[in-house]
């Protein structure tokens, strides 16, 4: 047997078709988000024209969408996500370090209720979230919202950080111990630059997880002025009138960053979402 | 250090006895933070969920005492509670089957070696990094009956006769617009599990594939015989996620019909939330029945995973 016949080379148009049914997917996938762009760049009197594209394209929107105080629910917005973000990595980094490292009593317990609460959503206890902070008299407020994106997006932090800490060898501290280094010492100078690479990607996904949380903060913010962007684009489709170039205009600005984002630790995700169960 | 690397490792591995480092109240202060932090905002509002479910409580938010078994009672006499109930098993079920059956096709696809392979795949991540909310706006927007661009390409292509029609009122009538909201959904949830899928497909060792065409196994029987028996693992687990995801979906039904015209398209996730404008025990009641859900579907989860490999390890 020769070797063309045990590894026959793929036709060039068997290539060819791959990738254009690839291409065409891929713009299936896309097009929403370009019909978002081009609804924003409509000018007003071309809103409701049934074309594909406006006759020209009028970026007024990205400028006048900051006068209705669109502003104030973009920094909300960065507020939780980047408060949520801080607190996981505060919270995930030592018990992700300390459970790759250590065997203790109650680790496989801690895993467990890890695992677990990755599977769990908001949604589902969102009853008693409401009540919760409502008891604390928290509701409406940003600190709220943090912890709870906080809370369930630490599951994945927690996987992915245990997973590069494992891969990293437990000699390399130790040689550092003997330089007289401190285990503090040592994880910030020895582990955490090399799991770098996990806690950005638990970073990103963290930030982004709490950058579209909706139903959370649509639940637990009653007055405008703790709402971020989700809840606020969704005020802009009023009782009998829509702002649709707003809200476009207001979509573009909060989705396209957050794809780019997500298009850096692509390759990861996965990973941590089903962390424990594909090895 | 005389140690050799292998015994080191296992020193690391095997060590119980608190070192100089760890004292017994190491595991509280690294990991106590994050137990704090789950019991907080995860499990605590199981509880209490769990005990309004048992409460009478007034539209205003006053306490009136125990209720017993009666926000269930209510519940259960809600005349809409069947076609929920339906609904919800037929939203489930749709979008993950459907979901499943294109992700196994992409991710062969996009497993296939051609020229731009990689931006492909970042296109199809748009949908999973994008808020489902907005996602659902657009769409939403598309199939507006007067101007919507999916009514504007049916027109050009013949398929729709007038605007402003009937026939173009996607949203207007229940069946065409839960029908709408499933393929929403199925939009926004093929990327994770094609992407599932392809690190499963990547996993499976390419001698296996040399050895079925040694033995002269065809495309098909190749497929059948190693591709997707080898699949099983990533497949069951993108499975279930999917299964959580889409029972807990919220945005998508909120944003293109709210549930409405009256509880025509609602699931039971988001009857829980309608009901909790008004009337929280009953909301409650019907939470508890959605966690009962959920939490099935985590035993599920955990009887493929952990149980099955033994232990919780990463």
């Amino acid at each position: 047997m020769s070797a063309t016949t045990l590894r026959p080379k793929p036709w060039p148009w068997q290539r060819l078709v791959y990738a254009g049914l690839a291409y065409i997917v891929a713009a299936i996938f896309l097009l929403p988000y370009l019909e978002m762009i081009v609804s924003a760049l409509r000018p007003a009197n071309e809103m409701l024209a049934r074309t594909y594209l406006p006759s020209h394209f009028d970026i007024s929107a990205f400028f006048n969408i900051w006068k209705t105080g669109f502003g104030q629910h973009l920094r909300i917005s960065l507020e939780v996500a980047s408060g949520s973000t801080l607190l996981v990595l505060l919270v995930a980094i030592p018990a992700a370090y300390y459970t790759a490292r250590q065997r203790f009593r109650g680790r496989g317990a801690f895993m467990l209720l890890v695992l677990v609460t990755q599977m769990f959503q908001p949604t589902a206890m969102l009853v008693g979230l409401y009540r919760e902070f409502l008891d604390f008299g928290m509701l409406d407020s940003v600190v709220a919202l943090i912890l709870v994106n906080a809370g369930f997006n630490m599951a994945f932090a927690v996987w992915i950080l245990n997973a590069y800490v494992s891969a990293i060898p437990a000699e390399l501290e130790e040689a550092a111990f003997i330089d007289g280094s401190s285990r503090i010492g040592a994880l910030f100078r020895i582990t955490l630059p090399l799991a770098l690479p996990g806690i950005v990607t638990a970073l990103i996904f963290t930030f982004i997880s709490a950058w579209n949380e909706f139903i959370v903060a649509l639940t637990l913010t009653t007055s405008s002025a703790t709402e971020p962007l989700t809840v606020a684009l969704n005020s802009y489709i009023g009782q009998y009138q829509v702002d649709w170039s707003h809200l476009f205009a207001g979509s573009v600005i909060a989705t396209i960053p957050v794809i780019i984002l997500f298009a850096l630790i692509e390759g990861k995700v996965v990973g941590g979402l089903t962390a424990g169960s594909i090895k | 250090m005389s140690l050799s690397t292998l015994e080191q490792g296992v020193v690391a591995q095997k060590r119980h006895r608190p070192t100089r480092f760890f004292s017994r109240l190491g595991p509280v202060l690294w990991v106590g933070p994050a137990v704090l932090l789950i019991a907080g905002v995860v499990l605590w509002p199981v509880v209490i969920m769990i005990e309004t479910a048992f409460q009478n409580i007034s539209p205003d938010g006053f306490i009136r005492g125990w209720a017993g078994w009666r926000n269930f009672v209510f519940l259960w006499q809600e005349p809409d509670l069947t076609g929920i109930l339906v609904r919800t098993v037929i939203w489930v079920a749709t979008i993950v089957v459907c979901t499943m059956l294109i992700s196994l096709a992409l991710a062969q696809l996009f497993n296939q070696k051609f020229p731009g392979r990689r931006a492909a795949r970042w296109a199809l991540i748009a949908p999973w990094a994008a808020s489902v909310m907005m996602t659902a706006i657009v769409f939403r927007w598309g199939l507006d009956a007067n101007n919507g661009v999916i009514n504007v390409f049916l027109h050009d292509i013949g398929l729709l006769a007038r605007f402003n029609s009937e026939a173009s009122d996607w949203l207007g009538s229940p069946g065409s617009a839960f029908a709408w909201m499933i393929v929403v959904a199925i939009f926004v949830s093929v990327p994770f599990s094609t992407y599932a899928l392809l690190a499963g497909l990547q996993s499976i060792p390419s001698d296996v594939y040399e050895a079925a065409r040694v033995d002269g196994a065809g495309v098909w029987r190749t497929y059948l015989g190693i591709t997707l028996p080898l699949l099983r693992p990533a497949f069951i687990v993108a499975l279930l996620i999917n299964v959580m995801n889409v029972f807990n979906s919220f945005p998508i039904i909120w944003e293109m019909t709210r549930g409405g015209p009256g509880h025509q398209t609602s699931t039971t996730t988001t009857f829980m939330y309608q009901l909790k404008q008004s009337y929280i025990g009953e909301s409650a009641a019907m939470s508890v029945v959605n966690f009962g859900l959920v939490l099935l579907i985590v035993l599920v989860y955990l009887r493929v995973t952990v149980w099955k490999s033994g232990t919780a390890e990463p």
